[in-house]
């Protein structure tokens, strides 16, 4: 694994226990109650997701999609099915683009993550509406951009682990 | 050139096709939405994935609560005192009011009686404090702290000290779910405090409220207070709702009414779930001449009830 395809550093593997984790922790995130049409608050879910679709892209995928779409789907109060479609079509978006964002840098492929991010949220927007719910304002796709914004950080943050050295020595720092 | 029976084996194990898995998912959402919004099937994996992601939402709404209760938390001493002091001058203002409600109520039931009228129904009601408002930016509603295991049952209603707030609309064992009257999806039947005109009261989105198949000109005025009618069987009559704002008459053959939830609709933090505690009407009697049944229970309890 590489930070971009085009570094020359080779990181270590990813640990499937941490990929696991960060998803578990975007779910927690995501279930934190503020007023989400604020638009201040990004769809974590989505964002980790999409990371490790593009940086994993043979171990999580659509499944992996289906089954947080499902479990956001309940701590909101909607029906069940939005946000599992939603996740289900950003893997397989994610998953098909993998190869190509993996050659541009971070902030480059923060570009490719935002539309992605805003086709999800009108997926979304579209079911809830055709169910025949109240639109939540253009506020709402205010969240994709607030996400797009933290890619880089997101980036750094779960590249961490990876960057370890196999064996430290002092005498030869990486 | 390889002969039509010549099998590659492939070097790299693919899979099915990714459009192919799409598709399949795609359709597994649709058929889940379906069934969970027109037929209702999938209210216990809802309930049982609800169960098992409890802690999880527990933990996420944890600091909103802490951001919530931090300005009460360092309010210093002599506020909470005087706050104390307005609950105690309120508790007596209120005690010979709450005093005389045993009584007139007793002698209402008497006269009743005497006019030969049915019952008024009794309630029974479950003091719930709001865990949080649901993080979905489609719909208006709220999370309380009780559920099945209290009683709560869907169509309940919820009020807080100034006035209706909304339905229970979900119930999980331990917690359940309500909307708000101002939700885009919520109607109650609702009458004129001054003359009992009859109307339905719909939310309209962004916290306000709406009158609806009311006739232009029909006597209303801005500053009217709308009750619950109690027609639809599921609230208590005479529970305050609304007060008008503004009326637009000339808008066609109903009146545009806006008007303004009395309850602090997307303030409260301690609210009241109130049942209409009626009893089940008496099965119909069996049309064969043979001698009913013993009589149910619900008759035998309650003789006045029609």
């Amino acid at each position: 694994m590489q930070f971009t395809n085009r570094s020359n550093r080779i990181l270590q593997p990813t640990k499937p226990w941490f990929v696991y984790l960060s998803l578990f922790i975007a779910l927690i995130l995501d279930y934190v109650p503020v007023a989400s049409h604020s638009g201040m608050m990004p769809d974590w879910v989505a964002l980790v997701l999409t990371f490790w679709c593009i940086r994993e892209p043979l171990y999580i995928g659509m499944g992996v999609g289906f089954i947080l779409g499902l479990l956001v789907d309940v701590g909101g109060t909607g029906p069940m099915g939005p946000h599992a479609l939603a996740y289900v079509v950003l893997a397989f978006m994610a998953n098909a683009l993998a190869r190509r964002v993996m050659w541009f840098p971070a902030l480059l492929q923060a570009l490719h993550v935002l539309p992605m991010l805003l086709i999800v949220q009108a997926l979304m927007v579209g079911v809830r509406m055709v169910v025949g719910e109240e639109f939540p304002g253009w506020r709402y796709f205010l969240s994709s951009v607030v996400g797009t914004a933290l890619w880089l950080p997101l980036t750094y943050l779960l590249l961490l682990p990876q960057f370890q050295p196999v064996n430290r020595d002092e005498n030869r720092p990486i | 050139m390889p002969s039509a029976d010549f099998q590659t084996h492939p070097v790299f194990k693919r899979g099915v096709a990714p459009h192919v898995r799409l598709l399949v998912y795609v359709t597994i959402c649709v058929a889940m939405l379906v069934a969970d919004l027109r037929l209702g099937y999938l209210e216990s994996l809802r309930e049982y994935l609800t169960t098992i992601t409890y802690p999880m939402r527990m933990v996420a709404a944890e600091p909103v609560n802490l951001a919530s209760n931090a300005a009460k938390y360092f309010s210093n001493l002599a506020d909470s005192q005087f706050e104390q002091a307005d609950f105690e001058r309120l508790r007596i203002g209120t005690a010979d009011r709450l005093l005389r409600f045993t009584a007139l109520e007793q002698e209402n039931e008497q006269l009743r009686k005497l006019l030969g009228m049915s019952k008024r129904v009794r309630t029974y009601s479950v003091a719930a404090e709001v865990l949080y408002s649901a993080p979905d930016p489609y719909s208006r509603k709220l999370i309380l702290d009780q559920g099945k295991q209290e009683g709560v049952e869907p169509g309940l209603a919820v009020i807080d000290a100034d006035g209706l707030l909304g339905q229970i609309t979900r119930v999980y064992p331990i917690q359940s779910e309500v909307t708000l009257i101002t939700d885009h999806n919520q109607s109650v039947p609702v009458q004129v405090e001054r003359n009992g005109q009859r109307g339905v009261m719909s939310g309209a989105g962004q916290g306000k409220l709406e009158l609806r198949f009311v006739l232009a000109d029909a006597d209303i005025k801005t500053g009217d207070r709308l009750l619950t009618s109690g027609l639809d069987g599921l609230f208590v009559p005479g529970l305050p709702v609304a007060i008008v704002e503004s009326i637009e008459r000339d808008v066609g053959a109903f009146a545009r009414i806006a008007c303004r939830p009395l309850g602090g609709v997307e303030e409260s933090s301690h609210v009241l779930i109130l049942s209409r505690a009626e009893l089940p009407p008496p099965p119909p009697k069996p049309e064969t001449g043979e001698p009913p049944l013993p009589p149910p229970l619900a008759t035998k309890r309650d003789p006045d009830e029609d």
